[in-house]
């Protein structure tokens, strides 16, 4: 019954306190905010914790959304900046716990265990500075360089820019993967 | 080119991996129950400014003390992360970038809030998520219309401001307290009003750990925990340009003024004092008792080897009559090196290369084996001194606190006073550290360097290691005729009760040969713009003893081994020449006030504070300021 209605409309419902259509636009959009947040950490538990971050808060967050932006982008940007706060605390963290005993003992067989589990693409976009890596991760998406630049809070030359870079470095790291 | 994108759009649809539907299943259900709990609680919900009771931390920490097993750590933290995003005002203005306007006021009230709430932590997850969420229900402000790039380019700058500001870096970086750092602080010394309180009473404090704890963070890239800032002693760290004290005097005490550099209307009083160096031939004979916690934590690069190596230093400092022993704790206590002659270097040296780190820490039993060699090692007119080395942990054998800090105070008595020198980060029982060292009449440093220890241990052997003045009382009245308000910078920990300051069996610290001794009161005369209280409409103001005094400051000290104290008085006035490297105290000041946050310094910045300390860095001759300059800049960074 509600396949018809659109991201923006259950958006404002669930916001005015409608459970059903809350239920139903978060179910809609679980896959996509996954996926996205697999771009942008690159490992699954992290996507994961990452995605539970955002469900757990999205209800507090969603009576902000007054539709005058595409939901979807709204969506985008929240699990960017929720993406950036992660990173921003793990560098913190793994900075305090350089040498400092089993912490560090246990965050490297994690980051083992997760480098085991992705493949040269993941580990190649690893290797791009953080703003490549967000811009090229939604436009992989699907997203227009107009919208990321809307998310990403930059201008839309910008983001053309970033994506010529990342593409230069993906080129470079494949060009002397092949040669070996 | 298009062509390329195409293939990574591909490539990269084919690398995303499918949700789990376990997972998925799990957090649609969270967020099922958030939202309605959320609609539950809408009513209910209000803001309020009351902070609750308990700390952010205490929480956390007993958590992860609980916890130790891998999984537990992971499943704790993975609660600590939703926490965050959930409950730090951090984590409301990330997934809401709406309200960025807000003003940084309502950011920090949310954000006591928040630090309150967060001691519902150990509960469970669902628990926790109630609370939290109410807050954003009532708090969000209407939305700011949808806004071109460039707007939102210079927002989401100010995003990163705005975060910094609401929530420092030691609050939403939870993991680096997986370590069990405890550090001793209180809150600022608040403003006072002179005509109602004009009396000030505190005890020196020469201790410069803090500085060190300071600087140890800052270099690996983090600001330090708030409360592991202690604004006096990173102003002591540093030797101010104090005359001399004259001969057969114990010390000499210089009071400045001059004008605060983050408020024009007020001034600073500075007290500075200056232990008088006697010469080291006259010097008694001492008897240290190196004291080496060899527990397995200590088997790090910036442990043990840093303090064999320190220890090597000081013992170049030693003369031929004074005597060393060693004595270890971990599990059992043990004496590894009898009393020995300094002179026999060699043996001392191979006991010192010899220890091993290995075991758990049993603090109490090694400190009373090593006062029992103290006691053995007194002699006519000799010193004893027991000197604690460890990492601070105290994990076996201090089961009850009180009666460790008793029972070195009850050997202070007898003449064995106790210096403690912390090494490595972790596991710092800071706290520990300080309760022990001012107990035994000794000082608390930390030794994150070579050079510091250089510092501690050589340069200032003689003052860390002579006392020349116990229990040294600091007082001042000030006057409510021409001073407002005043307030005490740093000094939290040691302040004193009025009346304790002519009761001579109350403990304060003492100054060692050569020490300098600073402390700065931030004054607010009457009638200036900068007064922050109204005056009293039916107050009256008091008796003036002389029209031109701020103050009347009262010193009291022992000589050492003596049990009736001395007093010393003088007015402070307000045409006291200021101090001639005043603004670098003031700078120090400032740096530990903006670490702390306080909110005494209105808009003054790093920048203010780095000009200040450049501009006075004088002679330096140990490049001691321009260290700290260089750390101003660190934080600064750090901070934005």
């Amino acid at each position: 019954m509600r396949m018809d209605t659109s991201d923006e409309t259950l958006a404002q419902a669930a916001a005015a306190g409608d459970a059903a259509a809350f239920s139903a636009l978060l179910q809609r959009v679980y896959d996509r905010l996954f996926g996205l947040a697999f771009r942008l950490t690159g490992s699954r538990t992290e996507a994961e914790d990452l995605t539970q971050d955002i469900c757990a808060a999205l209800p507090g967050k969603l009576s902000g959304f007054r539709g005058q932006s595409r939901f979807s982008t709204w969506l985008y940007r929240v699990t960017v900046n929720a993406a950036h706060d992660r990173r921003r605390r793990q560098a913190s963290h793994s900075k305090a716990a350089d040498g400092w005993g089993d912490w560090e003992l246990a965050r490297r067989a994690e980051a083992e265990e997760t480098s085991e589990q992705v493949d040269w693409l993941m580990a190649a976009m690893r290797g791009l500075k953080d703003d490549l890596r967000d811009t090229l991760a939604l436009v992989l998406d699907e997203m227009t360089h107009a919208e990321a630049a809307d998310i990403l809070g930059v201008s839309e030359g910008t983001i053309s820019w970033r994506i010529s870079e990342a593409k230069k470095h993906l080129a470079a790291l494949r060009a002397t993967e092949d040669r070996t | 080119m298009t062509d390329d994108l195409d293939d990574l759009k591909a490539a990269m649809k084919a690398a995303t991996p499918r949700p789990d539907p376990a997972v998925k299943a799990a957090h649609l259900a969270l967020a099922e129950k958030n939202f309605a709990d959320l609609q539950g609680s809408r009513d209910g919900a209000r803001l309020n400014s009351d902070r609750p009771r308990g700390g952010l931390w205490s929480g956390v920490r007993k958590m992860f003390a609980t916890m130790t097993t891998r999984g537990g750590l992971v499943a704790t933290t993975a609660i600590v992360a939703v926490a965050f995003v959930v409950l730090s005002p951090a984590g409301r203005d990330l997934l809401s970038p709406r309200d960025l306007t807000r003003p940084a006021v309502v950011e920090e009230r949310e954000a006591d809030e928040a630090m309150g709430l967060q001691d519902t932590l150990q509960e469970t997850a669902e628990q926790m998520a109630e609370p939290a969420l109410e807050a954003p229900a009532v708090a969000m402000p209407s939305p700011a219309p949808q806004a071109p790039a460039a707007e939102l380019a210079t927002r989401s700058r100010t995003l990163g401001q705005t975060l910094m500001k609401a929530a420092p870096a030691d609050m939403i970086a939870p993991l680096p307290e997986a370590d069990t750092e405890a550090f001793a602080n209180a809150s600022d010394n608040p403003l006072k009003i002179t005509a109602e309180e004009p009396i000030s009473t505190f005890s020196i404090d020469v201790d410069t750990a803090s500085y060190a704890v300071v600087r140890n963070s800052l270099t690996n890239g983090q600001l330090p925990p708030k409360d592991a800032v202690r604004v006096e002693e990173m102003i002591n760290y540093f030797p101010y340009d104090y005359p001399t004290p004259a001969a057969g005097e114990a010390f000499r005490s210089t009071v400045s003024v001059s004008p605060t550099p983050w408020n024009a209307d007020t001034r600073l009083v500075q007290i500075g004092i200056q232990g008088a160096t006697p010469e080291t031939d006259s010097r008694p004979p001492l008897n240290l008792v190196f004291l080496v916690d060899t527990s397995g934590s200590m088997n790090q690069p910036d442990k043990l080897p840093l303090l064999k190596q320190s220890f090597a230093l000081m013992l170049g400092q030693l003369r031929a009559e004074d005597r060393v022993a060693i004595v270890t704790y971990a599990g059992s206590a043990g004496e590894v090196l009898a009393p020995t002659p300094a002179s026999e270097r060699e043996t001392i040296l191979s006991a010192l290369n010899r220890l091993d780190a290995g075991g758990s820490t049993a603090g109490q039993e090694g400190l009373q084996q090593a006062y029992s060699v103290a006691d053995g090692m007194a002699g006519d007119g000799t010193l004893q001194r027991v000197i604690l080395a460890t990492d601070g942990d105290f994990n076996v054998g201090l089961s009850d606190p009180e009666a460790l800090k008793d029972f070195i105070a009850q050997k202070r008595e007898s003449g064995t006073y106790l210096s403690v020198l912390g090494f490595g980060r972790g596991n710092l029982d800071d706290a520990t550290m300080q309760a022990l060292a001012q107990n035994g009449n000794g000082t608390a440093a930390y030794i994150d360097t070579l050079s510091e220890a250089q510092k501690v241990l050589v340069d200032q052997l003689s003052g860390a290691l002579f006392p020349i003045a116990d229990d040294v009382k600091i007082q001042v009245e000030f006057n409510p005729a021409q001073v407002a308000e005043y307030r005490l910078i740093g000094y939290e920990t040691r302040a004193l009760r009025r009346e304790d300051f002519n009761n001579d069996k109350v403990d304060a610290g003492e100054i060692g040969a050569g020490t300098q001794v600073t402390a700065l009161y931030e004054i607010t005369p009457v009638g200036s713009p900068a007064q922050l209280t109204d005056p009293l409409r039916y107050g009256q103001a008091t008796t003036v003893a002389g029209p031109d005094e701020l103050g009347f400051l009262r010193l009291r000290y022992k000589a050492p081994g003596e049990s009736d104290s001395k007093l010393i008085e003088m007015p402070i006035t307000a045409d006291l020449p200021a101090q001639a490297d005043a603004g670098f105290a003031a700078a120090i000041a400032g740096f530990g006030q903006l670490l702390r946050e306080s909110t005494y310094l209105d808009d003054w910045g790093w920048d203010d504070a780095i000009a200040l300390a450049n501009a006075n860095r004088g002679e330096d001759p140990f490049g001691y300021r321009a260290e700290a300059v260089q750390l101003m800049r660190l934080a600064q960074s750090l901070s934005r």
